[in-house]
């Protein structure tokens, strides 16, 4: 089975052709990341060349010095030492000085990758439907794209740099070793067998580990979200204590995996070090022979000594590489899931335009069910005609909502199909759509900053003057600027503290603002009082005025300035008129609406 | 100083890093022991090739002269080498699970105190900030206690002991290298100043990051409803460019600190192999000295290198600390008393006396939002809140449990200060019900037994009958299916009914609800009230409510405006003699009309 999307995303131990998949679409992420900056790789990659290939000539240097300079020197000849040296200075210098521009130029391309995944992360969730993140929570949509994508900037940052100049020093310095001593070079093969040994024990043991750390920081940010979200319930419910205990367990499973993936490389990396050491004496062993047989320089002998010893000392940082490498490639995998992931409402290829939507609603054959549900609306037609107020009624459950979202196009129907001035939804851009249709629900939610861009998020780059028109017409403007900052108040912060029922009428604001066609207004005034009600009765008069409404109201209040209600029950309308005459006649509404009268009392 | 700033901060993780302590501090030995083997490979060297150089005659390829010369020097190299080795694993066996251990007790002890810490905290806080202390940051602690602290300590030690090596090989080579290495500590010193302000710009940024993140999550609803997916990406991709240009300057910094640390030792050798050549030339160096000098030097490389990154390394870890601290050091304003007092039977009995509170932060000149609220509930009265948006009903009821505390006067249950209570008791004996329900990832009966684990299943039904939830056996599993915070899509109805079927189940002495059935329709409204009467008959309930019908459900009215108790009594009483009560609950006019609204 291949995987796909989020789906078996804590999995731990993959099939074959599951790690096949996953594999495919983590290197296919990554592959579309590298190339928009695919020639600037190139460049650094240059500047690494550069760089490591006269920092390999440093030790070569220093042979000839020994083995020709000092001799000549002795003889009275100091011009090869002062040639060798200043070679050696200005060899130093540019190397440093390369890698000094090539961490500068390096850090600027990976920023740019990482910039790239960031935003297209974020875009990507945004265009998720509702029904993704209903069922995938908040946590762990965070903790991708913090936890994840640090993972995969912790690579960036020092794994690609290291691995990259030390990959060349190595080569680089085996060959210097070839054109130096050849039979060194030979000691030096030999010790690559151990070091194939070592590194396939070291990868065989951190595959699984890895993806086992990403499941359980996913776990830990999950739990941390949800308490600090749910704070007042969590202490008012004394579950601290349940809490601490789950906690606990999340942070030692954490720090177990963690810990496990960190001893692993407790011992490669010495290993590592290990055999580099034993190279060096064998170098040493080998060499020395030779010099003792007139086959080689005391010179040559120290150089080849220091690129043996040089030679390990890379791996080191490339076992570091490989190690950030299976950290942020688990990392990958699973942001690479959520990217697969595919909106289950799609925006169409080719859009028709709408450029000045009337809003007549049109329900043709419409059918409904979530997944493989139960049917939530049975087959129904309906026709909304541009600028009528309809009152959607009935218990909860009755499919109001899910009727109200067909609309809003947070879900598509099963069968059949809803047009907005004849133009299927499914048809429409998001953005054509979005101007054209507004939705106001019970959740008020307001986004960090102050509450005049809480309403101008109706209608971005809105003037203040149409923020605090909006405001007035829907009676906000009062409690507003009763506010320490009046507009500008920070909802987080001074004072900015609102009440629910007052969220509620900054949302209104916010819809004013945005002047859709066509408003969807679910269950929007359930935490009003009665006198925000009234305020917003007067507003809605003028919001509602000429465009076509939706409204959702157990209040039945809201409900009197409807031109027509439509009272649903188990997902069917079975009473659809005037309210007047509902009300007169003795059906579902008349009664509902007897029964709210009597609770006004 | 900013030097001492940097330790004194580093210094305050120690406490929680104690058991941990004489482990890194081993290791800090075994890395130092692995420089000095590395070390010591060179001072073998120099007596080989002194003695090649000096017997010419030797080069006779004589077997039993080589031999002796070369095993001793061949075993010494293998042997050091080898305790390198041991000393590397060594060190990263001793530091590296201790360091995970720090790292989770760090972590448990900034939930455990986010736990604590008021409400008021947390209005200020944004979760992404906190999640960013509890990640990002805790990891690089850990890593810079196992990995950076050990080795700046054991690779300085390194630097000092090979500078003392290389004045053994001749005084003239070692002055030349250290006065060429001196400057930089002064760089070193330099680059600290400058990066620490960076570093932790770059933190707080990434913070800021996970509250974007955060919000467009919890926000999803309404970003979708407007259509501003594109617009809140364009904010968030603006936020991020400001990371990365605060990341582009860090990686600058680092890349002018690394040059000087690489170049300048390079500069140190150059100049030494000039002045070595000149003084084997004069006879006062050995040419195995010479040989072995420039080997020191190239062991000395990577300690002395390594030195920048370390060191940024330690700034990141210094604003990691003082990131965790911050949160540490908040003080818990609402805590439980030295010596508890006990309530042993509670009768339920509320009362409200000369109540003020005013947020912390609200501006001055303010009338404080409870100005001198007093309201007395008896055992088993239930007793409606009315007032207008904003008048403080639900900071009022916040008080009750102490989820916010009075800044004058006091609010006791049966007699006794709720603040001589723990907050565990009170809790007890006081359950809510939130107007926005909050849910957690669990199942139906978790949620719903949140603040009565031990209840029984006939309590459960119950609790659950009362709100009129028996939808949830309707559930793919039923009372097991797992709700998220967002998890099935329960509609805002089905959510406020089990938030409140969980204030009952809690069998509470005191109820406090919150608008509890503003998302219900007419019917089920109807159907909970009739239920919930039985269970008023018994329990002190404080209701706050908007409609009419609500207030039904009370034995009496208090009505809250301008930050006091204006009026108490029955609802048609107050109907007909208080004009602003009027105002607030009623939505008929004077002769029983419904407002014109049209």
């Amino acid at each position: 089975m291949s995987m796909q999307g989020v789906q078996d995303e804590e999995k731990i131990e993959l099939s074959k052709e599951e790690q096949r998949s996953v594999r495919k679409r983590s290197m296919k992420l990554l592959g579309e990341l590298v190339r928009p900056v695919r020639t600037r790789l190139f460049g650094s990659l240059g500047l690494v060349i550069s760089a490591q290939g006269l920092r390999v000539l440093l030790p070569g240097l220093v042979a000839i010095a020994i083995d020709r300079a000092l001799p000549a020197a002795v003889k009275g000849n100091f011009s090869p030492l002062i040639l060798l040296v200043v070679g050696y200075l200005c060899a130093a210098a540019a190397s440093s000085g390369l890698i000094a521009f090539f961490v500068r130029y390096a850090a600027k391309i990976n920023q740019d990758i990482l910039f790239a995944l960031r935003r297209r992360l974020f875009a990507h969730t945004q265009k998720l439907s509702i029904e993704f993140h209903e069922t995938y929570t908040s946590g762990r949509v965070i903790s991708r794209q913090t936890n994840d994508l640090d993972s995969i900037m912790e690579l960036l940052n020092s794994g690609g740099n290291d691995m990259i100049a030390g990959l060349l020093y190595m080569v680089f310095t085996a060959v210097a070793m070839i054109l130096l001593d050849p039979p060194s070079f030979g000691i030096m093969v030999l010790s690559f067998i151990p070091l194939y040994f070592l590194t396939r024990w070291f990868q065989r043991q951190t595959r699984t580990n890895y993806r086992k750390t990403r499941v359980a920081s996913a776990r830990l940010i999950v739990h941390f979200v949800e308490t600090m979200t749910g704070i007042r319930a969590v202490k008012a419910f004394r579950k601290e204590k349940a809490n601490d205990e789950k906690y606990v367990d999340l942070v030692e499973d954490y720090r177990f995996v963690n810990a496990r993936v960190i001893q692993l490389f407790g011992i490669y990396d010495p290993g590592l070090i290990m055999i580099g050491n034993i190279t060096t004496a064998g170098v040493l062993l080998f060499g020395g022979l030779r010099v003792f047989e007139h086959q080689l320089g005391v010179g040559v002998l120290v150089a080849a000594m220091l690129y043996a010893r040089q030679f390990y000392g890379p791996m080191e940082q490339l076992a570091m590489f490989y190690n950030s490498y299976q950290s942020a490639n688990s990392g990958l995998e699973k942001i690479s899931g959520v990217l697969q992931e595919q909106p289950s409402v799609v925006e169409p290829e080719t859009p028709v335009a709408l450029d000045e939507p009337h809003g007549k609603l049109e329900f043709d054959a419409v059918e409904f069910h979530y997944g493989n549900g139960k049917t939530v609306l049975p087959e129904f037609n309906l026709e909304i005609p541009a600028g009528q107020t309809i009152a959607l009624v009935g218990t909860t459950g009755a499919g109001k909502s899910t009727l109200a979202k067909l609309v809003s196009r947070f879900y598509d129907p099963t069968h059949g199909a809803v047009r907005l001035d004849g133009i299927d939804l499914r048809q429409l851009s998001d953005e054509t759509l979005r101007r054209a249709v507004v939705m106001v629900t019970q959740e008020a939610y307001l986004f960090a900053g102050s509450v005049g861009d809480n309403i101008a998020l109706g209608k971005p780059g809105a003037s203040q003057a149409e923020i605090e028109a909006a405001a007035k017409a829907v009676g906000a403007h009062e409690f507003i600027t009763a506010l320490p900052d009046g507009y500008a108040t920070d909802v987080n912060k001074r004072g900015g503290r609102v009440s629910a029922g007052q969220r509620q009428l900054i949302s209104f604001a916010r819809a004013f603002l945005a002047d859709p066609a066509v408003l969807i207004l679910d269950e929007a005034t359930a935490s009003l009082d009665i006198p925000s009600e009234r305020l917003v009765q007067h507003g809605l008069k003028t919001l509602l005025a000429d465009r076509t409404a939706i409204i959702i109201a157990h209040r039945l209040s809201t409900i009197s300035i409807a031109d027509r209600v439509l009272v649903l029950e188990h997902g069917q309308i079975i009473e659809d008129d005037s309210p007047a005459k509902l009300i007169a006649g003795d059906g579902k509404f008349s009664k509902m609406h007897k029964a709210w009268r009597d609770s006004l009392v | 100083m900013k030097k001492r700033g940097t330790i004194a901060t580093l210094l305050r993780i120690f406490p929680f890093a104690k058991s941990a302590l004489p482990r890194i501090i081993l290791g800090t030995f075994a890395a130092v022991g692995a420089h000095l083997m590395a070390l010591a490979i060179p001072q073998y060297l120099r007596g080989l090739v002194d003695s090649i150089a000096k017997n010419k005659d030797i080069f006779t390829g004589d077997q039993s002269v080589i031999w002796p010369l070369l095993v001793p020097a061949v075993l010494a190299v293998l042997a050091l080498g080898i305790i390198e080795g041991v000393m590397v694993l060594l060190r990263r066996w001793l530091v590296l699970t201790p360091g995970t251990h720090v790292e989770a007790g760090l972590r448990k002890t900034l939930y455990t105190k986010l736990q604590d810490l008021p409400v008021a905290f947390h209005d200020k806080w944004p979760s992404g900030q906190l999640l960013s202390r509890a990640t990002g940051d805790l990891s690089l602690i850990r890593r810079w206690l196992s990995f950076g602290i050990v080795l700046l300590i054991a690779n300085a030690l390194t630097i000092v002991v090979g500078l003392g090596m290389l004045y053994s090989f001749h005084w003239i080579l070692g002055t030349i290298y250290l006065v060429i290495v001196a400057p930089l500590w002064i760089i070193g010193f330099r680059f600290e100043k400058n990066y620490h302000a960076t570093a932790r710009r770059s933190q707080d940024q990434a913070g800021d990051l996970a509250t974007a993140v955060e919000q467009s999550v919890h926000g999803i609803r309404v970003l979708k409803a407007f259509g501003r997916g594109a617009f809140i990406t364009e904010k968030f991709a603006n936020d991020a460019l400001e990371l990365r240009k605060t990341e582009l300057l860090k990686a600058k910094m680092v890349a002018m600190l690394w040059w000087s640390l690489s170049v300048i030792p390079e500069l140190a050798l150059g100049v030494s192999l000039f002045v070595g050549v000149w003084l084997v030339q004069t006879n006062q160096l050995s040419i195995g000295s010479l040989a072995a000098f420039i080997m020191t030097t190239t062991v000395l490389r990577w300690p002395m290198d390594s030195v920048g990154f370390l060191l940024s390394m330690t700034i990141d870890a210094q604003t990691a600390v003082e990131r965790f601290f911050e949160v540490l050091d908040e003080p818990v304003t609402i805590t439980d008393p030295e010596s508890a007092t006990k309530v042993e039977k509670v009768e339920g009995r509320l009362s409200f006396e000369g109540v003020h509170f005013r947020y912390q932060d609200a501006p001055e000149g303010q009338p404080d939002l409870l100005n001198g609220v007093d309201l007395d509930l008896l055992p088993g009265e239930s007793v409606a809140l009315i007032g207008v948006t904003g008048s403080g009903k639900t900071t009022l009821t916040a008080l009750a449990t102490r989820l916010y505390e009075v800044t004058a006067g006091s609010v006791k249950l049966d007699g006794v200060d709720i603040r001589d209570l723990t907050r565990e008791e009170l809790r007890s004996h006081i359950a809510m019900a939130f107007e926005d329900a909050t849910l957690f990832s669990a199942s139906v009966r978790e949620n719903v037994l949140l603040g009565n684990p031990t209840a029984s299943g006939a309590e459960l039904e119950q609790a659950l009958a009362i709100a009129q939830a028996h939808f949830v056996y309707d559930l793919p599993e039923g009372l097991e299916t797992k709700i998220g915070e967002e998890g099935l899509s329960l509609s805002g109805g089905q959510r406020q009914r089990l938030a409140l079927a969980r204030a009952v189940a809690a069998k509470p002495a005191v109820l406090v609800l919150d608008d509890p059935l503003s998302a219900l329709d007419v019917d089920t409204e109807a159907m909970v009230e009739d239920a919930l009467r039985t269970v008023l008959k018994t329990t002190t309930a404080l209701i706050v409510a908007h409609r009419p019908s609500t207030v039904q459900l009370a034995d009496k009215v208090a009505l809250l405006q301008d930050g006091r108790i204006t009026a108490v009594g029955k609802h048609s009483d107050l109907l007909a003699s208080n004009e602003h009560y009027r105002f607030v609950i009623s939505s008929l006019d004077a002769a029983g009309e419904m407002i014109e609204v049209n």
